[in-house]
Parts: C-alpha cells; structure tokens; sequence
C-alpha cells in the first residue's frame, strides 16, 4: 500500500482522465484506487469470510452429510463422512420437538414483539414530549437492562420467579392470589418478559434516535393548526419513525428465532422446559447430547434460512438503501 | 449527528410565529398529559428497576436471608464481606472469570473498531471494482443471525484445532459487520475527499492519513462501535458455551452458570451466583449509563438519511 502512493500527483476524483472507450484495464487512479482499498478492506475481508462465509459453506456441507462407522455393530473401528442427500433435513423436519419448538418460538415472537415495539413506541412518544426535567433519569432507566447479559437477566428473573425466594410470589400470595411463573402454560410468557425487560429500552432508544431527526417546527406547526398531543402522534411522528419501526421489528424476529439464553438458564427451574424448547436449543442439544452434528448442521442452516427469508423480507420492506457508491 | 432531516413533511410549515413565546412553555402540553405522561413513565420505571433493586439488595444476604427473608428488604447485611466471599471462593476463580471477559470484551471490541474503521474507510473513500459486491456481503452479514453460525463455527474451529482456546471466542468477536456499515455511512460524510488530496499533495501515504486523519474525523463512529461491539461481547453467551470447555477459559456468563448448575449440592453458590451477577453487572451499567448519549443506534443512523 505504501509504494503505491509515493508518485502520486493529481486528485483520487479528477475530472474523469480521458478514457479508451473499450477500458481493457483499469487506468492508473482506478489501479491505485484498488491497492489503497485492498489495503483497507483484506483484513476485515479475511475474518469475515472465516467467521461468517466458512460456516455457512461448512454447515451446508456437514447437512448433507453423514458419519458411517464401519466398526462391528456400529462401534469402534473407522468412520468416515459419506454423502447422505436431504437425509438430514428430513430427520430434522420428522422430529415432533423440532418443528413444535419453531411453532413455540413463532408463536412468542407474534405476542412479544408487537408488546415490546408497542411499549417502546409509547415510552419514546412519552420521553420526547415530556417535560425537560427527569428524561434524561426515565430514559436511562428504561436503557438499564440492556446492559444486562441474558443470561444474568435470567437468573435474575429466574429468582424472582421461583416460589421460595420471589418477592412477586409472595406478595401475590399475601394478596391471596396464587401464581407460578414457572407452570407449564405461562414459562413461555415468563420467558417473554424477560426478552420484553431486556430490549425494551433499546428499541426505545433506536426509536428516539429518529424521532429527534424530526424537525421542531413540524410539530409547532401542527399544534397551531389544532392537533392535540395524540393526533400529533398518530399522524405525524408514528408515520415519519416507520423505517426504524419495521427495523427494531425485524431485528427482533431475528432474535426470537435465536431464543436461547433465557429457556437453557431457566431449565432446571422449570421441568416443562426440555431440550426442544425452542430449534436452537434442539440444535444445541442435537450437536452436544446426541452426539449428532449433521442433523445439528442442518437444523443451524434451518434456522439461517428462516431468519435470512425474514431479512429479506426487510430489506425489500425498507427498500431504498444506498448502493457502495460514497453517496 | 450527520442525520438529515426527513424528507416530504405531511403538515404545511408555517411561517416563523409573529412573537417569540417564552422559552419552553409555547408547546407545554395542558397539566392532565403532563400527569398522565409522569404516571406512566414512573410505572415503567418501577417495572424496569425493580430487578436491579433486588439484586442490590440481595447481594447483601446470605444463604439463609437470601430464602429466609423478604426480597425486597434488607437483613443484617453484610455487604462487603459476602462480596468477598464471591472473589475468594475457589481460589478467585470469580476474578479469573471476570479478566476473562474483560479480555474478550475489550480486545475484542477494539480490534473490531479498528478492523470496522479500516473496511468502513476503503469502501467509502475508495473506488474500486466490486465495492458494491463487498458492501452488499457486509450487509448481510448484518441480518445474518450470529446464534445460526455459532454451531457451525464450532464445528468448523474444532476441525480447525481451535476450539476451546481464546481464539475461539476472540476471532468471531473482532467481525463486526454492522461496525464496516457504520464506518462506512460515517466516513462518506465526516471525512472530505478535499482534506484526502491536500495530505496526498503533502506525500503522506494512504496508511498515514487513514491513522492521522481518517480515524480522527470518524472518532464518533468509532466510540459507538466500540460501545457497542463491547456490550455485544460481553453479553454473548451461545459462543463461548459452544466453543469453550475448560473452565479457566470462561466470561463470566458462563462461569455464573456453572455455578446454578452445582448449587443444588451448595446452596451456597446461589448466594455467589447473585453477588457475582450483581458485581458482573455494576461495570457495564456504569458505561452505559455515562455513555448512553453517545450511544448511536446503528443502522437507523442509515435508513434515517434520506
């Protein structure tokens, strides 16, 4: 890269240098222009095609193939990987616990994102047209448990949850209501507000962020014109923050697909949690309990495959997005 | 902070108002939304509080206390001791949990800012041949989820030799996608092609002016990506519970539960397990409270730009 600069004279954008009309290489600024982005871009370039593209081809490979042991009865002896077709991603499709986890987890994310976006729409709304003093306490409050681990989160939650230890169980109970969080019907919901407590106040911050990128006078102008706080609201500021609405909507789909942290913490809490709870702790459990790292395999790329549909789905959603150019 | 403003505004811009009201009070909403608004922001509050109130309050307790007494009030505490208890138990394990993450976390989230700073700056400041192919790559690698590679990863590092190391854990962790579209967005704007010439003129190399220059105007950015590649490190559990298998090599999160998972044999541990969790979490609440305004959220920061 340095070489590459020591002769340099003339600017990196000049008025286009006169081109050959076929271009059959690429003229000195262009060639130049390509050894200073190498430069930059290869070492991002290298880690992200080993983390994230090699996977991805590994995971797709080890999907379509098995491990034949060539030992008596199946043990010992030699084993080698030979082709095994669709085999693995019709055992994972076959598997009850697999699909009845993904039914579980697509059934969380249609009550607990709508919940988590309405909440975080409302809390913004209510941060921006509040009253100076206190914000800037309510939203630091609000932002809090974003900083928590899940994991942490979850054991929080977990000891506020048992019977025994839980302040919340016991109050209820001097109330004369009896509850458990942990029971079979509501652990899916207890898992849901912790997720809801986590990424609530991010949301709401992302939301915030754009909310500010609306100009004062807009609203000035609309409260002049008669609009009360809440058409303000419903007509002018939830319309103009809707790209970062279908983003903070779409980026949790993505992440209840990946639910993970929250049911393997709370497990040995909850007897109704098993190891199928949700596709990636089925995956989890087929790679390190059953010793099965090709339906593992295919199950991950299962699970890729659903989130990528679901991001595409964004993409063409937002739409615009500005092509590599430097705007 | 280099946001535009949002295009076609669906209510008429009147003409600037004939006298300036006093400061603050033209658009105060009447007192009964200001009631209602504070109600409902202090509820959300308490909501949103009250499990860090309890993990404050018993990472005083004891064992007993901690099953003994109600949750949400103090008994004999003994703070500081009982913190002690949590560094010591084990021969400081704790604390060797804790360095591991802060190894992680921190390496991690600052050779991602580097590397994010470097891609971010060539594809923005750079014309080359397939630039759009790369940006296009980096940006599904943003919506690609992060748990749908962790297995096949571990499976691939573990074929590699390098799983159960800090490798495994450090190398996933300086990839940061979504930091390359930050600095991308960023550099475009905060840093002028202009300002780029007039140091090539003066014979600085590409290397030079990306280190002077290019990461001094992005600085923004680059606190941003850093916060939050260290926040996303920190707070990853998946990876290192596919990747690591000695306990030495643990982040906290792990090394927390491990603890749960023995403290039906030693109730003692759910004593440690809730003063380490409070102690883990004190650091990084710290941050994001004092650094929340620099806190820039991504990929609006884009889609904000018309």
């Amino acid at each position: 890269m340095r070489g590459a600069n020591r002769t340099r004279t003339w600017a990196g954008r000049p008025a286009r240098p006169v081109r050959h009309t076929r271009r059959p290489r690429l003229t000195r600024t262009e060639a130049r222009n390509a050894r200073a982005a190498a430069g930059f871009v290869l070492p991002f370039l290298a880690l992200f095609l080993l983390c994230f593209i090699a996977p991805i081809v590994y995971a797709v490979h080890q999907s379509l193939h098995r491990t034949e042991r060539t030992g008596p009865l199946g043990l010992g002896g030699r084993e080698r990987e030979v082709f095994a077709g669709l085999a693995n991603y019709a055992h994972a499709l076959a598997d009850d616990r697999f699909l009845t986890g993904f039914g579980r987890v697509l059934l969380f994310g249609a009550v607990q994102i709508p919940l988590m976006i309405a909440l975080a729409t409302v809390l913004a709304l209510l941060l921006e047209s509040a009253s100076a003093r206190g914000v800037t306490f309510f939203r630091s409050a609000f932002f809090l448990p974003y900083g928590v681990p899940g994991v942490i989160a979850s054991i929080l939650w977990g000891f506020l949850y048992v019977p025994g230890i839980s302040p919340l169980v016991e109050i209820a109970g001097s109330l004369g209501v009896h509850v458990d969080f942990l029971a079979r019907d509501t652990v899916l919901w207890s898992i849901a507000n912790i997720v809801l407590w986590q990424f609530t106040g991010y949301n709401m911050l992302v939301l915030i962020s754009q909310l500010k990128a609306v100009p004062d006078e807009l609203y000035e102008a609309a409260r002049i014109d008669g609009a009360n706080a809440w058409h303000v609201a419903r007509h002018i500021k939830i319309p103009l923050i809707r790209p970062a609405l279908v983003l903070t909507t779409v980026f949790s789909i993505i992440g209840t697909l990946q639910l993970f942290a929250e049911p393997m913490v709370l497990r040995p809490l909850a007897a109704t949690i098993d190891s199928g709870f949700t596709p990636n702790l089925h995956a989890y459990s087929e790679a390190f309990v059953s010793n099965n790292q090709h339906v593992a395999a295919a199950e991950a790329v299962l699970l890729a495959l659903v989130a990528c549909v679901l991001s595409f789905g964004f993409l063409r959603l937002v739409g615009r997005r500005d092509e590599g150019s430097g705007r | 902070m280099t946001r535009t403003t949002v295009h076609e505004a669906p209510v008429p811009v009147r003409a600037p108002r004939a006298a300036p009201h006093p400061s603050g009070t033209a658009t105060r909403p009447p007192l009964r939304y200001r009631i209602i608004t504070a109600t409902l922001l202090t509820l959300a509050a308490i909501y949103f509080l009250t499990p860090v109130y309890w993990l404050i309050v018993s990472a005083t307790k004891n064992s007993a206390d901690l099953f003994g007494t109600f949750g949400f009030w103090f008994a004999h505490p003994r703070p500081l001791e009982y913190l002690r208890d949590v560094l010591t138990y084990d021969h400081g394990v704790y604390v060797r949990w804790f360095a591991n993450s802060l190894l992680y976390a921190g390496v991690g989230a600052l050779a991602a800012t580097l590397l994010s700073a470097a891609a971010g700056y060539g594809l923005a400041k750079f014309p080359f041949p397939g630039r759009g192919a790369v940006f296009n790559l980096v940006l599904a690698g943003v919506l690609i989820p992060v748990t749908a590679l962790a297995l096949p990863l571990y499976f691939l590092f573990s074929s590699m030799g390098l799983a159960n190391t800090y490798w495994a854990v450090l190398l996933p962790s300086v990839v940061s996608p979504f930091g390359v579209y930050l600095c991308r967005i960023y550099a475009a704007a905060a840093v002028p092609d202009s300002l780029l010439e007039a140091a090539r003129i003066d014979g600085a190399g590409e290397a030079r002016i990306f280190a002077g220059l290019g990461l001094r105007l992005m600085t923004p950015a680059l606190v941003t990506v850093f916060l939050f590649q260290f926040v996303h490190i920190w707070n990853n559990y998946f990876l290192p519970l596919v990747m690591l298998s000695d306990s030495d090599l643990y982040p906290i999160q792990l090394g927390l539960t491990s603890w749960t998972g023995y403290a039906d044999r030693q109730p003692e541990l759910y004593q440690y397990t809730v003063g380490g969790a409070f102690l883990s979490v004190l650091p990084l609440m710290v941050l994001m409270t004092v650094l929340q305004r620099y806190w820039r959220t991504g990929l609006t920061e884009g889609s904000v730009k018309a």
